[in-house]
């Protein structure tokens, strides 16, 4: 949405003077405000939180956190158990919310209500989605009730229970799923939204079908919306916690709740902050291949 | 719209300001002359919605000035508080209810005021156990904390697993081994299909008290101590014990915060639990259940208790106040309240758990408690003693050992090797000697 | 409900539907059915009576209502002060983000600078902080300015977390306002303040109340920093976590169904600012 057009106002400034150096100091002036305000909030004690991970407990500066880090009990199923649900739960939610958002798109009646009922868990928190999921998942929950009720198992499915993997994984699925999809089709239906009618159109008139129409103009417009829905859904996925926590206790550790056990369940500061630098680097590192693989040329949506 | 929305926006934010977010203290109508005023009371204890109220109407509703009760979803989060309020040097809280292992890492921070004056005050008409009162010395010199209640661990029973079908032949419930409770999971399991054996093992130690199973429970039971015979040869074996009883126990057992809910709704017909988290269940199906003693091993009955004391952060503005309010608390009568509401026992000397407040099974529970003091063979396990901020890593290391061998199945010796280093590397940290059950050290406890 | 509504719209009568659109209609209904089912359902727990929670098989149609656990958050002592304050904090939440947020949003929209992807980046990974590792250090900023347990204390920091949504938002919506219709106005005389204040605002009015609801909604559900920077003034669900934490099931589940429910109000309001701004209509 935002990489995607800045129309080079600022380049087209007169040369000389100091009015040109205030147009080039412009959008500075315009970003400080909110950065200094962020920056002063969250990044500077994050700041002094990521240096305790690089610090003893009485302030030298170290590593030893690091290899602390690595022979953490659950670390490397934490790692894996992050990276599973990411694989899952990214691809899941962009391809069913880019058919939620073509389905809108289609002129169906009744649009309005599916529309509100579709983005209703954009303002859910991910603690009432946790606890949401926790009462059909649960072994003596929902999903085993209606099993049961159907004749379909004999006895209680343990979907929760520490060695049934596919199960934990399924309920933290559905539930990060049923939580944030909204947002992902929002943010799709945005980008369809600025994709000019005349394009479609044109491409129809051209004898493409409606398949053709959506790979070939569709979906190629879309990749700078893509681009800022896959960075802001990965950040947030990097983070999944309470609901991982309220649906799979410790049987499915993740980065986010091994940050969270260190700091509250040992006080220690060091390792949490250590969790906390792996999961900054990680979803910096996803933010950045994003930012490159689906860099669009500037002026796609230039009018 | 926007005209429609604007002006509420605009009026909410204003409400906010005049409101400034929170009620200004309202010092209460005099009643009486000696008012103490507000105190600000923070307590890890008596989250749950309704205990929260009992403590609000009933037990703090006769003090002498007005007390708020608040707590917060965690004890991490009191503790958060309480350093930043020390780093700040200005405070907001006055009285302090913490566990003592959540006391052990506020101690080496220096944000508590020696209680010692108020101590021999109280001391003139009523009296603390002198072990409690150690225990708040947190291995100083200064009164750190008074006790104020106290609970231990126990099994809760449902009386359909009492059936002879399951409960093997000859077995006393209430005095069983941990190989006649693996038995008689055993024997659930065959006639149900089912693992009904309940331990509450969610992660982290705020959310579940696993590892107090392991530190006062299982190792003394099995090895006499809770760390000098980490990796011994007696630890192997209860370790091969507790992967036979992880065999019957449900294993959504890692789910588990308490039992009181897997209780009620049958994914647990019999587990271990501290009294209060079995609460709901005992409260709510009073004629499903019983509650028993913990099992023992080869060395004897090992148990624990919990102990919940009242501290005064040194940023109290309420000084006065706050020792008037640990002064009320500590009086007979809000004892038995308090024990009532919490679902714990008093521990000022004599004073015992009657009237028609206390339901009947906070009782039943104290008639556990009772057996575990009558015991010729119990094994007194004490809270880790002497590792301050050390401690909570100390506890996670028995999860994380709990993890490795029971869940993850590795190799026990490795496992025990390996995570007694960690283990005395803190122990080394903190300089902390060897505390009961474990005899006595000179100088730093060693693991054997 | 849900089937209704497709129903009634698929059997217009005099009207031949075709496949491909009833498929289209299966769809819309299966989606539905996956965001309302675990609503009806938690609503099923939550007016059961506590005892029924625990009966194996659950029936999945309501049998004997009961009022009993959801009673305890609806006559919860404070809940008046402390939905004003979740208000409150909500309100200046918005207010703080977009006064922040807009000129950054701009910024974004309308200039190219040196710096700008490592600013993008900033802001996105703002969520990868972990709130857990900062909270004393928040805690005592505000006890230093006497701001500890007040709406503003909990509004700064939720401004702050709410920023890069605002400003993502509004970049992507004064985007969308041609550049020309700006530069119109300029060459008729106008500053360019004046440009952005006549012509550019006014175009983005609703997709700025999208970015001003969701702030909203952020702060709404913001819990952490709610329960940390307050004691006796903490914000509705704020409270509500507090007493669910260690809570018997049927009250969590209760306690879960009131943190849903203003869902629907919220989208409600939302609606024909989210349907305007992606052209939708709100009818």
């Amino acid at each position: 949405m935002t990489a995607a057009a800045p129309p080079h106002v600022g380049r087209r400034s007169i040369r000389g003077g100091g009015k040109a150096r205030l147009r080039a100091l412009t959008p500075y002036l315009l970003m400080a405000p909110a950065l200094l305000f962020i920056a002063y909030f969250l990044f500077w004690p994050a700041l002094g939180a990521f240096g305790v991970a690089f610090q003893t407990a009485s302030g030298q500066w170290t590593l030893a956190n690091f290899q602390s880090l690595v022979r953490d009990t659950d670390f490397g199923l934490s790692v894996r158990n992050t990276f599973l649900l990411l694989a899952i739960i990214i691809p899941v939610e962009f391809a069913v919310a880019l058919g939620m958002a073509v389905l809108a798109q289609s002129r169906l009646r009744g649009r309005g209500f599916f529309l509100y009922v579709w983005s209703f868990p954009l303002a859910i928190s991910d603690l009432a989605a946790g606890l949401v999921w926790l009462s059909i998942f649960t072994s003596h929950g929902y999903l085993n009730s209606a099993l049961q009720s159907l004749h379909l198992i004999q006895h209680p499915i343990g979907f929760l229970n520490y060695d049934n993997l596919p199960g934990l994984v399924l309920a933290v699925v559905a539930a990060e799923t049923w939580r944030s999809i909204s947002l992902v089709m929002v943010v799709i239906m945005s980008g369809i939204q600025a994709i000019p009618a005349d394009l479609g159109e044109a491409a129809e008139i051209l004898g493409a079908g409606a398949w053709r129409r959506f790979t070939k103009v569709t979906v190629p417009l879309l990749k700078p919306t893509l681009q800022v829905g896959l960075m802001l859904r990965t950040t947030t996925a990097f983070q999944v916690f309470a609901v991982v926590l309220a649906l799979t206790g410790s049987g499915l550790p993740v980065l986010a709740t091994r940050t969270e056990t260190w700091a509250y369940g040992a006080r220690n500061y060091q390792m949490a902050a250590a969790y906390a630098v792996l999961l900054l680097l990680l979803s910096s590192l996803a933010t950045m291949a994003y930012l490159t693989t689906l860099r669009t040329p500037r002026g796609v949506f230039q009018r | 719209m926007r005209r429609r929305v604007w002006p509420a926006v605009v009026a909410a934010v204003l409400m906010g300001a005049a409101c400034g977010g929170t009620p200004a203290p309202q010092p209460t109508a005099a009643a009486g002359p000696a008012n103490v005023g507000n105190v600000e009371f923070l307590s890890s204890q008596g989250q749950p919605a309704n205990e929260n109220q009992k403590m609000n109407n009933q037990v703090l509703a006769a003090f002498n000035g007005h007390a708020d009760f608040t707590s917060s979803p965690t004890a991490a989060q009191d503790l958060d508080k309480i350093t930043a309020e020390q780093k700040a040097g200005k405070g907001t809280i006055d009285v302090l209810a913490l566990q003592h292992g959540d006391f052990t890492t506020l101690a080496p921070t220096d944000s508590l005021e020696d209680l010692t004056p108020l101590l021999q005050r109280l001391e003139k008409d009523r009296q603390f156990p002198k072990a409690l009162l150690d225990y708040g010395k947190l291995g100083t010199q200064k009164q750190y904390y008074i006790p104020w209640l106290q609970a231990t661990y126990m099994m809760a029973v449902n009386k359909k697993a009492l059936d002879p079908k399951y409960l093997p032949k000859g077995v006393d419930v209430n005095n069983l081994t941990y190989d006649q409770v693996i038995t008689w999971g055993q024997n659930i399991q065959k006639a149900t299909g089912e693992r009904l054996f309940g331990l509450p093992a969610a992660p982290g130690t705020q959310a579940s008290l696993l590892h107090r199973f392991l530190q006062g429970y299982a190792y003394p039971s099995y090895t006499g101590g809770e760390v000098t015979g980490f990796k011994s040869a007696d630890a192997v074996q209860m370790w091969q014990m507790l992967k036979r009883l992880w065999a019957v126990t449900n294993p959504q057992s890692t789910t588990y915060a308490n039992l009181q809910d897997p209780l009620q709704s049958g994914d647990v017909w019999l587990g271990w639990d501290h009294q209060a988290r079995l609460k709901d269940a005992l409260e709510k199906m009073p004629d499903q259940f019983i509650t028993v003693p913990a099992p023992r091993g080869p060395k004897g009955l090992g148990y624990m208790s919990v102990i919940v004391g009242l501290a005064i952060p040194k940023t109290a503005p309420n000084k006065a106040g706050a020792e008037a309010l640990i002064d009320y608390l500590t009086r007979s009568s809000q004892q038995v309240a308090a024990g009532a509401a919490l679902s714990f026992f008093p521990v000022v000397d004599g004073v015992k758990l009657t009237g028609s407040q206390v339901p009947p099974y906070l009782n039943a529970e104290a008639g556990v408690a009772a057996k575990y003091v009558a015991n010729k063979n119990s094994v007194v396990a004490l809270l880790p003693v002497g590792l301050g901020s050390k401690s909570d890593q100390f506890t996670l290391t028995y999860q994380d050992t709990f993890t490795r061998i029971v869940l993850h199945n590795e190799d026990i010796q490795t496992v025990l090797n390996d995570q007694a280093t960690k283990l005395q590397d803190l122990l080394n940290a903190a300089r902390a000697a060897c505390w009961p059950p474990d005899s006595q050290s000179t100088g730093t406890c060693q693991i054997k | 409900m849900s089937t209704a509504v497709a129903t009634r719209a698929a059997a217009v009568p005099g009207r031949r539907v075709e496949p491909g659109r009833l498929l289209l209609y299966g769809c819309a209904v299966l989606v539905t059915l996956f965001m309302l089912t675990p609503v009806y359902l938690i609503a099923l727990a939550a007016f059961s009576p506590p005892q029924a929670i625990f009966d194996y098989p659950h029936p999945l149609v309501p049998v004997g209502l009961s009022l009993e656990n959801i009673q305890f958050f609806l006559t919860y002592q404070g809940i008046g002060p402390a939905l004003l304050r979740s208000l409150a904090v909500g309100a200046l939440t918005v207010v703080i983000s977009l006064a922040l947020g807009c000129p950054a949003g701009y910024a974004l929209a309308r200039y190219w600078f040196s710096g700008k992807d490592l600013a993008q980046l900033m802001l996105v990974n703002v969520r990868a902080i972990p709130m857990v590792i900062i909270s004393i250090p928040l805690l005592v900023t505000f006890l230093e300015w006497n701001l500890y347990d007040t709406v503003a204390s909990v509004a700064l920091v939720h401004a702050a977390i709410t920023l890069p949504l605002t400003i993502l938002i509004s970049a992507s919506v004064f985007l969308r306002v041609p550049s020309e219709l700006e530069e119109a106005a300029m060459s008729l005389g106008t500053s360019r303040v004046g440009a952005v204040l006549r012509v550019v605002l006014p175009n983005s009015v609703p997709g700025l109340a999208t970015a001003a609801l969701f702030a909203f909604v952020t702060s709404w559900n913001e819990v952490f920093v709610a329960v940390i920077l307050t004691l006796r003034g903490p914000t509705l669900p704020a409270a509500l976590v507090q007493q669910l934490a260690a809570s018997p099931l049927a009250f969590r589940f209760a306690g879960g169904l009131c943190l849903t429910i203003p869902a629907f109000v919220f989208i409600f309001f939302m609606r024909p600012y989210l349907f305007n701004a992606f052209g939708v209509g709100g009818k």
